[in-house]
């Protein structure tokens, strides 16, 4: 019976889905007249969209830097905060909030990544090659994606959307000399009315970086490729299916701050999904995908040199899921409604070779074979009202963890000898959302709660080597759902040619979960200083407030500045880690006649708020300068665009509260793009 | 409609896999009483044979289990009335003496008689181990010798202590179970007996024994939820619980601690002390 456990889910998610096909697909013979959305509607725009697709055209103008590493993009959102263990595969963090507590999605798709050490947040696992944009949606406006306490991110696919574009196809370069890295890529796109595709690949290739004053980062070199294929048609009129595959392949990749790199990090990510305009008449953009994720994470010593004893420690992650969504207007409501889940096998294991070539290799299971169910169901309704509008949203979802592999579970219950094998709960969200406009002044407020499950780790990690604190962590099976209750406000006066935003939030987080050292255990990794246990806070407190501006000072001139404040603290008033100190952000950017120079400064001040016992020392303040220059030139039909640029022109060496153990960052850079595209 | 059938061939499809399922655990079975054990010798008599099994393949140093059958030629069975005692005795070149052992009891199964024996010492060319078995046999005393080769473990593993405790007495403490260690909570089993004199060799009751696993190849990593070894008069026997976080080579320290709270044998493992005087090793 053992065997058929895996199926179960997954054939059951299946069956959901062709029982929903085949309900919804026998309504779809009527037409009704879609209502038109009200032209006085306003969406909220407290969502941040960045622009990422590299291939587009006119979008080069808005990017500063177009071939940059998708976490680089990331990295310029407003909201979102990059963690870094070396020069690849950064970890987003939002709200000060990282992984377990966000929502990350690729095109809707539940990923996770196979590594007990978090060196692949699913954002390693696409390029800028095959994305259009980053959606991020702060707090519970992200639980559209998944269950989230900090917010959602979902990046988008690049696809031609059935556009009468023909043939297109560009070709483009990079090299940039801190590092020596190389990119190139490719991509080849055909679209018309009723079919389309799109193909891309792109390979990077890095050596290790040099920090400010030429001081070289050893293991921080990396490679990596990525491929990836649209492809759409559409069956009728209002009707289309479409099917993405992504194939994602880093080598070789250092991580400085661990004490061992990457040889392979590989991922699968395929779906299909079924389009359709209009659903029993009343609801529209009728949509629904099925998809299947495979992530293997090798992580390999060899390469460094005095490892006190070498160790194999590869990890797998198999996701499969679908949603289903549509949208519905009746009268004044706009809703749209969302149901969705995912089934995710998460299995590590660690190999450790003894000195003594005559013992036995030391084993142990430090993921056991979790199985994670989720199914969920999102709505959400906005709301136009005079001058203002209001978006109520919820997500209500059933989870569940089991542990399948008994010699993991034997492993937990030398720690837990009562915990059960199957963990189960039911997650909540609620969130209103009120936008008001008063002359020039917008002002928008809302309040909601939110759950989520514990991560794999959380709940079940066995003995996994934290390289920031220090500590090897022990997951708890009995964690409590944590839960958090958030209100934010965010003030705009806008005018033409001048905007500026003061915006905050506080979360105060019920059973935050993190680990806590219990003194009695006994480190497994040689040169730990304790072990922590995955514990449930009474509650934490996070504030994050900010202020923004945006001036045109001609039509070719435009200003941007950015500063914010983050506090986090826990229930007995001491710092939580990872807590930004004061940030900045300042550009000044041009553009006339297909030229673009920016010049922009970037920094932080000194962080005051932190906390040794997790391991954090304070991190100095520094600011760091960076300009670049770009020009598009017309070649008969075809596209040429050129951009070039330093970052951190005085060659600064500064390390942020992101960075473990403080592996500075990178120093000064040149960097180069040619793209050529052929229309 | 073509939905429709994939739909029930799906749920016939499944229907399938649960109903394959069922299991026939009801089928009957001879059982075999000496079932997994190995016949390491048999003393053939003229009218019955004495069989002596054991799990390993031949004796060890240490806590050994052994089983014997007697085997009535005239009708072909095992006999289960035999009350069967036995002594082992250590022949050196100047001296004698006996080793820890247990009855000979036949409560699991009416034919096998089950006990043990803790051999001290390995036998060698001039030196060597005789058990001496005496039983009844349709109302006749029989005695049967037999010399036996004991061998040290193949593994080399320590997991017999032959000591002198601070109150000046000779004890023997052996490992006797998890036979096969595994990463969980194990049960721990271990069996202490002190020498009175050559020959005589009686359980030490009541005492305890701390546990303290570490792994010297990881920096001596050690694990939560271990429980000392405390007697339990039902089996003779000390049961405690050992805690393996993963497999390899373990170091089990422990500390012989008598009624009184006086540590007999054995020393903390700390910073400064890696490891106790007092030990078992496993590998797994």
């Amino acid at each position: 019976m053992k065997a058929f456990i895996p199926v179960f889910p997954v054939k059951g998610m299946l069956m959901g889905w062709l029982w929903c096909a085949l309900i919804c697909g026998s309504f779809t013979t009527q037409v009704y007249a879609q209502e038109t959305p009200a032209d006085s509607l306003k969406l909220i725009q407290l969502n941040e969209v960045v622009v990422i697709s590299a291939g587009r055209q006119l979008d080069h103008q808005k990017q500063r830097k177009p071939l940059s590493t998708l976490d680089e993009f990331l990295e310029s959102s407003r909201s979102i905060k990059m963690v870094k263990r070396g020069a690849y595969a950064w970890e987003p963090t939002m709200n000060d909030m990282a992984s377990e507590r966000l929502a990350i999605t690729i095109d809707g798709m539940q990923i996770f990544g196979a590594c007990t050490d978090k060196m692949d947040p699913i954002t390693s696992y696409v390029d800028v090659s095959n994305l259009s944009e980053a959606e991020i949606a702060s707090g519970q406006q992200g639980t559209a994606f998944g269950n989230t306490i900090g917010g959602g991110i979902n990046l988008k696919l690049d696809k031609s959307n059935f556009k009468s574009t023909g043939w297109s196809g560009s070709l483009e370069s990079a090299f940039e000399t801190n590092n020596a890295m190389r990119v190139f890529g490719g991509e080849l796109n055909y679209s018309e009315e009723k079919f389309y595709f799109n193909l891309d690949g792109i390979f990077r290739k890095a050596d290790n970086y040099k920090a400010g004053g030429d001081e070289e980062v050893k293991f921080s070199q990396f490679e990596k490729y990525n491929f990836s294929i649209n492809s759409g048609y559409k069956l009728a009129e209002d009707k289309s299916i479409a099917a993405t595959l992504i194939y994602d392949e880093a080598n070789d990749v250092g991580y400085p701050a661990l004490t061992m790199d990457v040889s392979l990090a590989r991922a699968v990510i395929a779906s299909v999904s079924f389009n359709q305009d209009t659903l029993f008449g009343n609801f529209s953009n009728w949509e629904s995908k099925m998809y299947y994720n495979t992530i293997k994470h090798v992580m390999d010593d060899t390469q460094r040199p005095d490892v006190p004893i070498h160790m194999d420690m590869p990890g797998w992650s198999e996701t499969a899921g679908f949603y289903t969504q549509a949208k519905l207007n009746k009268e004044k409501h706009h809703f749209f409604f969302k149901w969705d889940g995912f089934y995710n096998k998460s299995y590590a294991e660690m190999t450790m070779y003894p000195t003594n070539s005559n013992e036995p290799l030391m084993f142990m299971l430090t993921w056991p074979d979790v199985r994670t169910k989720n199914v969920g169901f999102y709505a959400e309704d906005h709301i136009p009202l005079k001058n203002a509008s209001l978006k109520l949203s919820t997500r209500l979802a059933y989870h569940s963890n089991m542990v399948a592999d008994d010699f993991g579970l034997n492993s937990l219950k030398i720690f837990y000898p009562e915990m059960d094998r199957t963990n189960t709960r039911f997650l909540k969200s609620f969130s209103a959302q009120y936008h008001k406009m008063l002359s020039d002044f917008h002002i928008n407020g809302g309040l909601s709660y939110g759950e989520r499950a514990p991560s794999v780790s959380e709940g079940y990690g066995f003995y996994l080597f934290n390289s920031f604190d220090n500590h090897d962590y022990i997951g708890d099976p009995g964690l409590n759902t944590e839960g958090s209750a958030d209100a934010n406000l965010s003030v705009t006066y806008k005018k033409p040619i001048f905007e500026i935003t003061a915006g905050a939030n506080y979360f105060h987080v019920f059973n935050y979960i993190i680990g806590k050292v219990d003194s009695s255990l006994s480190t497994m990794t040689i040169g730990a200083e304790g072990v922590k246990i995955y514990t449930n806070l009474d509650y934490a407190q996070l504030f994050n407030a900010s202020l923004s501006g945006r001036y045109s000072i001609s039509n070719a001139f435009k200003l941007t500045g950015r500063v914010s404040y983050h506090r986090g603290v826990d229930d007995e008033g001491e710092n939580l880690p990872l807590i930004s100190p004061i940030s900045y952000r300042s550009a000044i950017d041009f553009y006339k006649n297909q030229f673009s120079a920016s010049l922009s400064v970037d920094g932080a001040g000194e962080q005051t708020n932190y906390n040794p016992t997790y391991g954090e020392t304070k991190s100095a303040a520094y600011a760091t300068l960076s300009a670049s220059f770009g020009k598009r030139f017309f070649l008969n039909d075809n596209d040429l665009f050129l951009k070039a640029g330093i970052e951190n022109i005085f060659d600064t060496n500064y390390s942020t509260y992101t960075d473990w153990n403080n592996i500075p960052r990178m120093g000064r850079n040149f960097y180069l793009t040619i793209s050529y595209s052929i229309n | 409609m073509k939905t429709l059938k994939y739909i029930f061939a799906l749920l016939f499809l499944s229907a399938t896999f649960v109903s394959c399922s069922g299991d026939d655990e009801n089928t009957p079975v001879a059982v075999n009483p000496v079932e997994g054990l190995n016949m390491i010798y048999e003393i053939p008599a003229t009218d019955h044979t004495v069989q002596i099994y054991s799990e390993k393949q031949n004796l060890e140093v240490g806590y050994n289990e052994i089983s014997i059958r007697i085997k009535d030629m005239a009708n072909d069975k095992y006999v289960s009335n035999a009350a069967p005692t036995w002594m082992p005795m250590m022949h050196m070149e100047t001296m004698e003496h006996s080793a820890p052992h247990s009855m000979l009891t036949n409560s699991e199964e009416s034919t096998v008689y089950k006990g043990h024996i803790v051999f001290q010492m390995a036998s060698n060319d001039t030196e060597y181990w005789e058990v001496v078995f005496n039983y009844s046999l349709n109302g006749q005393q029989k005695e049967e010798a037999l010399r036996v080769s004991v061998s040290q473990p193949a593994d080399g593993l320590k997991k017999t202590q032959v000591f002198m405790g601070s109150d000046d007495t000779r004890y023997i403490l052996a490992y006797v179970n998890p036979k096969d260690p595994k990463v969980a909570v194990n049960d721990l089993q271990a069996v202490l007996y002190k020498m009175e004199s050559m020959m005589s060799f009686p359980i030490v009751e009541n005492y305890r024994i701390t546990v303290d696993p570490r792994m010297p190849g990881m920096g001596n990593h050690s694990s939560p939820n271990n429980v000392d070894l405390t007697y339990t008069s039902a089996t003779k026997m000390y049961d405690g619980k050992l805690s393996l976080t993963m497999t390899g080579y373990w170091k089990i320290n422990l500390k012989l601690i008598n009624t009184n709270g006086e540590i007999l044998k054995g020393e903390d493992v700390n910073e400064g002390n890696p490891e106790s005087s007092l030990y078992f090793e496993l590998e797994f």
